[in-house]
């Protein structure tokens, strides 16, 4: 018999028909008797100080039921805790071209539009400051407070100026990521209705329903038993539907005001400035290496370009900072971050949030160090890998590391080795490693709660439904707790009945972001199931006169593993049990264990288990006109154990996909104080006539704390292939873009220069705060 | 603008022939997802740039944000929801499901119809004619490669048989 | 009808002129369908005798036809690399004529226009691109009227006067707002391709960030007529690298006579980029535009001749290579 009947097959996902039909509501896809539409009305400058909103035009024109200002919402929100900076509609100040400051809902979209021209707004602008150096150096008003520095940290893990001096080789970098955003083919769209008992619902396309659910408590002062959100599957999110959006609350507001469903739909324009994207950043990487290339320190800064609000802000920043010791087995090891206000649209989490750009710049970093230190750039990675079962010197816990197959596989699979010195000029191969989080370790606000729970619920014919918080983005949650509920039960997938992020009947799950659904709620998933198959087991082992350990629930039978033909049916045990003690139901939950280090800041970075993965990425480039063709990608990623191995590999290779838009064409731009083009044709996103051929090895490790042994798969593999593209033009033509996106006209550029690179020189000069010098794990100490 | 004046608008889909009263300027995506209910079809832009919104007219390709209604008359508009026949989902369907083509599922509807024109037209495409094809319908989850698999998948079963 | 309805607007495909609609860029009271003119579809001729191309044929159609398989390949090639399938099977060679000269401050919607300050080619007064000009300077975008140009075409235009018959180069003025000499109340029914007594070869070599959806940052068509292996004819023009498509057949004079190899074929391509004044208000810089147009002049020439037209494993432009 083999080990599993559902957990490792490439089964069709649950809800898989329902979207090949059409039939998958989104969130625009609903809609109410009587329902309004509404519609908001979006700052048309970067910064500026709000004098006098009056509504009453709008008020009167026919059509319109209700029209709201920021007084209408004054109480402040933010996703975090430490930034609650938002308002739902901007009540003195706007911070960026975009910001919401009314809305309007209207019998239909066009009343609605017709109203916002009508709202009279005055204005007194104030210098505004679109880019890092700007908003450290410019003149004017602060964005917030009384400086434009939203976060700054500075951390160090043993004295890296020793490390650097005992150091036989010492090299630093600067580079630069532009900022991008998710694109998510589904705009954001939220239905709100308030009922006659007081009752207020939100369906809502969002990652993170638990979140909006406290926000809206927050923001509209009801008590949460009042408010029911649901979030709908999600059409894409990225990490772009992870925060608490206006419309959200606007929507629910304006259906309180007027009684009536009110549904409000973000244009595709709006979407750009609901972002919450990729941050710009600049880096600088410092490394010591010795003779041989083991990293003997690194130095660290980063400076990110935050937008107008503080958003994930804080957490990116860390983030920025958190896993270079994961991937790399770093001795000492000295951070140093900030987060800037800018007047743009705010940047959040975007797949790999905070990471891919510190894994860019640290990838190009090794492989010109390996160049001067006359290693290949697979060995010098190879010298420095972190061990399975270890700690980081940033007191992070490894639990299960498969890079060195990673490794293996792409480098095996591609050829690298004797390729890369063998391609005609304009040709070249790259690579790059990475490691990613399965769920961030800690909830974004505090308590000792689980963060996934699973309801389940078997009916008399062995039907078993399943509740969850966690939404499906797409990314095939649903199948994996499906999947595991059915293994563990000895069930078809068929037989599950999921309910999934309805805050009035599913237990929580804290959203479906940082890669945590698998495996947390997967645990979840896994403990309900256990939990139920105990008592099932338990009437069983009366029935068949056997002892409960002899049992095995499989082929929706439950029978004794050494005489499969004394068994029932799942079914008839079911009635067993609900005959002798009611309803049978059973839960789970999950809460990560307590891995955070002793230091200010060790908050973020922990994760119960890294994923990691390595890339081998093939460039076609054109001398003439510096464009570059990607016909080839390997890449191999870590997963623990792939519940499903073909939603796995979808996950990896739309990593893929989405890294090779950001490496070489994706940025999110401003000119003149606005998104320069915040439109599908002009923001670009890769066409299938794009698509490289992939070659995707999974890796199993089986983790000892995932479910099944599973970790992440959503965003780690994004990771290593941006900075294996710009190894891959450097190994083609012998230039160095240290710059995303690396567009035709930089490689032209760089052809042409005298030291054959593109790319920021320095960073500005920035006071961080004094270094938290955190306690080095011991054994660590003396290394 | 306030209240907007309606006209008569006669389509045929999926194979239905309907009236409805609309304003003259609303787009095939407006009527089709608000007066007759068929949500199955999308919207990215409402701009011609994503072609989530994609049906097919007299069997070919069309963008419904960008089409008006009244020039429609007498010609055939296939949605999402007339690609079975009766109950038994189209092979493209089946394909799709099975392989994991559709993963958010936003842009499956126009990727399966813009699919199905090129089957129709090309029985067994070619990974290159299936690329070109698909060139015009933006998907940000799966990078596409299943979706070249599932069409491909579905061409051989649609043929053999 | 256009007549009696002051402002109104024609529409056959709608792809360029819906998106513009909805941005708010015209006010329209009235739009006149063109699609119940079933006529305007027909395609006759051959390279012998000449062809007519009713401008309602769609660009989907003519980018299969085999009307357009040898010496006016170039257009089939132009209308394949139009956008997207969806956007050829409803747009037409008419509408592709006249698509609306594209800027990146003016294809935005009304909100974002409002936020950057309007511009002259709608509810302003400034050009935003280039500040102190008295004119517009949005960018011909399209595909098919270098091509037109480049093969000599004759452009039919119908209205309240009757029938007129323009060369395609008449078609177009040096002005983002006011680009053409198609006057409101007619409609391009057809175009019409000269024969070609020698044998002839064409070209269209488009340049743009994506292989579909994106409009030309730069287009280059040219077309060649032969006689035992020397050219006899060189025409050629640019699209996207000013308000309307401009003329390089002066440019193209050494070719003549000659039976052109890969130095004088960079030679021509040197000095044939000279007239391309790409400005800052489209995909990507503008620097690199001008310098693409050397090199994709001398690409659409190499083809044209039969020459591999890029050295290597890279084809810039995977689709018109694979034709």
């Amino acid at each position: 018999m083999a080990e599993f009947s559902v957990v490792g097959k490439p089964l069709t996902k649950p809800d898989a028909y329902a979207k090949v039909s059409g039939q998958t509501k989104f969130a625009d896809d609903l809609s109410l008797p009587r329902m309004l539409y509404g519609r908001i009305l979006r700052s048309p400058y970067p910064h500026a100080r709000i004098l006098r909103v009056d509504p009453s035009r709008a008020q009167t024109l026919p059509g319109v039921l209700a029209v709201l200002t920021g007084d209408d919402l004054p109480v402040k929100f933010g996703i975090l805790p430490v930034s609650q900076d938002e308002e739902a509609l901007a009540r003195d100040k706007v911070r960026y071209v975009g910001d919401p400051i009314a809305a309007v809902a209207a019998t239909d979209e066009w009343v609605a539009d017709e109203a916002l021209d009508l709202i009279d707004v005055q204005f007194t602008e104030l210098p505004h400051f679109m880019s890092i150096p700007q908003a450290l150096a410019g003149e004017g008003e602060p964005i917030h407070g009384t400086s434009n520095v939203h976060k700054a940290v500075a951390l160090e893990f043993g004295d890296t100026e020793a490390a650097m001096r005992a150091a036989d080789h010492v090299r630093e970098d600067v580079v630069f990521f532009e900022g991008n955003t998710h694109l998510p083919m589904e705009q954001h769209a939220a239905l709100a209705q308030y009922a006659a008992d007081g009752k207020l619902t939100l369906w809502t396309s969002s990652q993170t329903p638990h979140y909006v659910h406290r926000a809206l408590g927050k923001v509209l002062d009801l008590p949460m038993s009042r408010i029911r959100v649901i979030a709908t599957p999600n059409g894409g999110g990225f990490g772009g539907k992870s925060d608490i959006f206006s419309h959200e609350l606007v929507a629910a507001k304006l259906a309180i005001a007027t009684g009536r469903p009110v549904k409000i739909t973000l244009t595709r324009e709006e979407v750009f400035y609901a972002h919450r994207g990729r941050h710009p950043v600049l880096m600088k990487v410092r490394t010591g290496f010795t003779r041989s290339g083991r990293i003997t320190g690194m130095q660290f800064q980063s400076f990110l370009d935050g937008g107008g609000y503080g958003s994930y802000g804080v957490a990116s920043t860390y983030y920025t900072g958190a896993l270079q010791a994961t991937t790399y087995a770093i001795p000492r090891y000295r951070f140093e971050g900030v987060r800037l206000f800018t007047n743009k649209p705010p940047c959040g989490p975007k797949r790999g949030h905070g990471t891919p750009q510190p894994r860019f710049a640290l990838e190009v970093h090794l492989d010109k160090v390996a160049e001067e230190l006359g290693l290949d750039p697979v060995e010098i990675r190879r010298r420095n890998l972190p061990k399975s079962d270890s700690r980081t010197v940033n007191w992070l816990r490894i639990t299960s590391c498969g890079l060195t197959d990673c490794i293996n596989k792409v480098v095996e699979g591609s050829r690298f080795l004797e390729r890369r010195t063998s391609m005609p000029r304009g040709r070249g191969l790259g690579f790059a490693v990475s490691s990613y989080l399965s769920g961030a370790g800690t909830a974004i606000y505090w308590n000792d709660m689980p963060h996934s729970e699973v309801q389940l619920k078997l009916d008399r014919n062995g039907g078993v439904a399943l509740l969850c918080g966690a939404i499906d983005i797409g990314q095939g949650s649903d199948h994996i707790l499906a999947a595991i509920v059915a293994e563990v039960l000895g069930v078809a997938i068929d037989d599950i009945q999921l309910t999934t992020a309805d805050t009035d009947l599913t237990p929580i799950d804290l959203g479906s972001y940082s890669s945590r659904v698998t495996f947390m709620a997967g645990n979840a998933a896994k403990a309900a199931a256990e939990n139920v198959r105990d008592r099932l087991f338990a009437v069983a082992a009366t029935a068949l006169h056997c002892d409960a350990e002899e049992l095995v629930a499989r082929d929706r039978r439950i029978f004794r593993l050494n005489r499969p033909a004394d068994g029932l049916s799942f079914a008839q045990v079911v009635q067993l049990a609900e005959g002798e003690g009611g309803v049978v139901t059973g839960s789970g939950s999950y809460t990560p264990p307590k891995l955070a280090g002793p230091y200010k800041g060790a908050g973020v970075g922990p994760s119960p288990a890294y994923s990691y993965s390595a890339a081998v990425v093939e460039v076609d480039c054109d001398l003439k006109t510096g464009e570059v063709k990607v016909p080839e990608v390997w890449i191999a990623h870590d997963i623990g154990r792939a519940i499903n191995p073909m939603l796995v590999i979808g996950q990896v290779e739309g990593s893929v996909y989405m890294a090779l838009g950001e490496a070489l064409m994706e940025e999110q731009t401003f000119r003149l104080g606005l998104h320069k083009f915040p439109s599908l044709l002009e923001y670009k996103s890769p066409t299938a006539l794009e698509a490289p051929v992939m070659h995707t090895y999974l890796v199993e490790t089986i983790d000892r704390e995932g479910p099944f042994g599973a970790k992440e798969a959503g965003q780690g593999p994004l990771l290593p292939v941006i900075p294996a593209v710009a190894n891959a033009i450097y190994n083609a033509l012998g230039i160095r873009i240290d710059e995303i996106p690396i567009t035709p006209d930089k490689v032209l550029k760089a052809l042409n220069a005298r030291d054959k690179r593109v790319g920021p020189k320095t960073v500005p000069a920035f006071a961080f705060p004094p270094l938290i010098k955190a306690e080095v794990p011991p054994e660590w100490k003396g290394k | 603008m306030s209240i907007a004046d309606k006209v008569v608008v006669r389509l045929r889909v999926n194979g239905e022939d309907t009236a409805i009263m609309a304003p003259p300027y609303k787009t095939l995506l407006e009527v089709l997802r608000e007066d007759l209910g068929l949500t199955g079809t999308k919207h990215g832009c409402e701009l011609g740039e994503c072609s989530m919104c994609g049906v097919l007219v007299d069997g070919k390709p069309f963008l419904s944000c960008l089409a008006m209604p009244l020039d429609l008359e007498g010609r055939e508009v296939t949605t999402i929801e007339g690609m079975p026949r009766g109950r038994e989902l189209h092979p493209l369907q089946v394909a799709f499901a099975e392989l994991g083509a559709a993963q958010c599922g936003y842009c499956t509807p126009a990727m399966l119809l813009t699919a199905k024109a090129l089957l129709d037209r090309e029985p067994r495409p070619s990974r290159e004619a299936i690329k070109d094809a698909l060139s015009g319908v933006l998907c940000r989850c799966t990078g596409y490669l299943k979706i070249f698999e599932a069409v491909e998948l579905a061409a051989s079963r649609a043929t053999r048989g | 009808m256009a007549a009696s309805q002051p402002g109104a607007m024609f529409i056959a495909g709608g792809t360029d002129l819906v998106p513009n609609l909805k941005r708010r860029q015209f006010d329209v009271p009235a739009l006149i369908s063109l699609s119940a003119l079933s006529g305007m579809r027909l395609i006759a001729g051959d390279a012998k005798d000449g062809l007519t191309i009713g401008a309602g044929a769609t660009l989907d159609e003519l980018a299969h036809h085999p009307a357009l398989n040898g010496p006016y390949r170039a257009l089939a090639q132009a209308c394949d690399l139009v956008s997207t399938p969806q956007v050829r099977c409803m747009g037409t060679l008419g509408g592709n004529l006249l698509v609306d000269p594209r800027c990146n401050y003016y294809n935005q919607t009304y909100s974002w226009r409002k936020a950057v300050g309007f511009c002259l080619k709608k509810d302003g007064d400034i050009c935003l691109v280039a500040r102190s000009s008295p004119r517009c300077w949005a960018v011909s975008s399209s595909d098919s009227a270098p091509v037109a140009l480049a093969l000599n075409a004759t452009v039919v235009l119908h209205g309240v006067g009757g029938e007129r018959r323009i060369r395609a180069d008449d078609l177009y003025k040096d002005d983002g707002i006011d680009y053409t000499t198609k006057r409101a109340d007619e409609v391009i029914t057809s175009l019409h391709v000269p024969a070609s007594k020698e044998r002839m070869t064409s070209a269209y070599w488009k340049l743009r960030r994506r292989p579909a959806f994106d409009f030309p940052i730069l287009g280059v068509a040219v077309a060649l007529s032969w006689d035992d292996g020397m050219v006899q004819t060189a025409r050629g023009a640019l699209g996207a690298v000013g308000s309307r498509p401009v003329d390089i057949t002066p440019f193209l004079g050494p070719l003549t006579g000659s039976r052109p190899d890969d130095r004088l074929i960079a030679e021509v391509a040197d000095g044939a980029d000279k007239p391309a004044r790409p400005l800052d208000n489209t995909d990507l810089s503008h620097y690199w535009r001008k310098r693409m147009t050397r090199v994709y002049i001398e690409r659409a020439l190499r083809d044209a001749c039969g020459l591999p037209p890029v050295e290597g494993r890279l084809s810039a432009q995977v689709k018109a290579s694979s034709m």
